[in-house]
């Protein structure tokens, strides 16, 4: 078995968040505005580590919200069964915030639009931005990131996989090509 | 645990992962009902029928609430001012609901195992919304639901079920739901309205028989009081509905002996002065409200779920 190339490894999305941390907070300087809606599983995630990371540089705790988007997918006729909801748990009003919406990976952009109708649901945000860890193209819908840890040239068939310590194991991400993956 | 049922008749063979499922789900359908915008696309262009052959109130509307609340379109129709009253036979209606292309029927009927028989005659997923005195799965699941909310893990608690049990498609429903969950179960009631072989300890596996109302509530974590039929009376089963209140009904005092705060359920309409005070009913310890919205939620994940299931509609 050929060993995976290691897109990011545990420094690498350190970094990367903390980058992230801080081009949020300069471009939206209304800091009691700002608010971090994580998409489940993994996006949630790393919207609590950019919630410490600016807490650790600017002393504040972004309102935070975790977001499932099951019941706003729009491919529930395809995949025969009806996947598992989780809880969306949105503890502030997002009225009139600037929302961050955060995720592991960008693909075709269809997890996003479902979790920009699902947001809407809760009220009118003054603004919607999108930070990804991952920007692995392909979209199939006009959607594009506002912070990106990384920029990932991949073919639609393979897979990128990413591992954090919260889920259990370590930081890193992998890509994995279609002809290797099993 | 994956979904795999194309029907909700009864949850006498359910596992207790699948109760867990629906239940887990159930949570996040009360959580988009708390927002501000009640409802979600994830059903749109589906068809729900509900089709009551026996009166009802909440348990319809809880269902129109709950495949709206998914974007699914409605359709009502009752055995009153329907084809049904002028002789048509339940197999018709049924012919008739799945040519009309309903997805998912949900059905009320006085006959016990009505459900089955439409549900192997249409490619229509069916949900049982309660059969003559045999099942009325969904009011289980709400209970447990409910029960699970305000006690936490349901494993060793012991639930009180009193009233009329023989007659009680909620009673059958709410041991089904909440045995698998791990707790057990006192039923207390009339010995006339308690099937005999229950009445001689041959009762479902999980619960017990215990004559005695407040030695059945001493230290038990919750009661759920059942409707009493009051027609039951005319059938010699009951001497008075007085006689009733007094020895079977839940009074302040004797809820008071049941855990601090152990609450108080009871499926609807209330005879409120008959089997439970009115005081009991809109106290500290009820439920019943909650009840009545948890229902939606457990109704939108039972939709939900069967909406995904692949042999639905070959």
């Amino acid at each position: 078995m050929r060993s995976l190339p290691i897109i990011l490894a545990p420094d690498d999305i350190r970094r990367a968040v903390a980058r992230i941390a801080h081009e949020i907070v300069e471009r939206d300087r209304d800091l009691p505005a700002l608010s971090l809606v994580g998409i489940r599983a993994r996006g949630d995630l790393i919207a609590a580590r950019l919630q410490q990371a600016i807490r650790v540089n600017e002393g504040v705790d972004l309102p935070l919200g975790s977001l499932d988007i099951t019941l706003y997918r729009d491919d529930l006729t395809r995949i025969g069964h009806a996947p598992v909801v989780r809880e969306s748990v949105i503890p502030f009003s997002v009225d009139d915030r600037i929302v961050v919406l955060v995720d592991d990976v960008l693909f075709t952009g269809r997890t996003i639009r479902a979790a920009m109708d699902a947001l809407v649901d809760y009220g009118r945000p003054r603004a919607i931005r999108l930070a990804v860890l991952i920007d692995r193209g392909h979209r199939e819908l006009p959607i594009r990131a506002d912070y990106v840890g990384k920029n990932v040239p991949t073919a639609v068939a393979d897979d990128v996989r990413v591992q954090l310590v919260e889920a259990g194991g370590t930081d890193e991400v992998e890509l994995v090509h279609a002809r290797v993956a099993v | 645990m994956t979904w795999h049922r194309r029907h909700v008749l009864s949850t006498d063979d359910w596992s207790r992962a699948e109760i867990d499922l629906v239940l887990d789900t159930t949570s996040a359908m009360v959580e988009v009902l708390g927002r501000p915008i009640r409802r979600t696309p994830v059903l749109r262009g589906r068809t729900v029928i509900l089709f009551f052959a026996e009166a009802s109130t909440r348990t319809r509307v809880s269902f129109e609430l709950a495949a709206k609340a998914l974007s699914a379109d409605v359709t009502n129709i009752t055995a009153s001012g329907s084809s049904v009253e002028k002789g048509e036979t339940l197999l018709d209606t049924v012919r008739t609901l799945t040519a009309l292309g309903g997805d998912v029927i949900v059905m009320r009927h006085p006959a016990s195992g009505a459900p089955y028989f439409v549900a192997d005659r249409t490619d229509a997923a069916v949900i049982n919304a309660g059969d003559g005195w045999h099942a009325h799965p969904t009011q289980g699941l709400l209970d447990a639901y409910t029960l699970r909310a305000a006690l936490g893990d349901l494993s060793g608690r012991r639930i009180v079920i009193v009233g009329d049990i023989t007659h009680s498609r909620v009673a059958r429903s709410d041991i089904d739901a909440l045995v698998p969950l791990g707790a057990t179960v006192t039923l207390s009631g009339p010995p006339t309205l308690v099937p005999s072989a229950w009445r001689c300890g041959m009762t479902p596996r999980g619960t017990t028989y215990e004559p005695d109302l407040d030695r059945a509530l001493d230290g038990a974590d919750a009661v759920i009081a059942l409707r009493l039929q009051t027609e039951r009376q005319h059938a010699g089963l009951l001497p008075s509905i007085r006689e009733y209140a007094h020895t079977w009904g839940l009074t302040e005092e004797r809820v008071a002996r049941m855990r601090p705060d152990a609450p108080v359920l009871h499926p609807g309409p209330m005879n409120e002065g008959v089997e439970i005070a009115a005081s009991v009913a809109h106290g500290a310890r009820s439920l019943i409200e909650r009840q009545v919205t948890n229902g939606v939620a457990v109704r939108m994940a039972l939709l939900y779920l069967l909406a995904g299931t692949p042999e639905q509609r070959e």
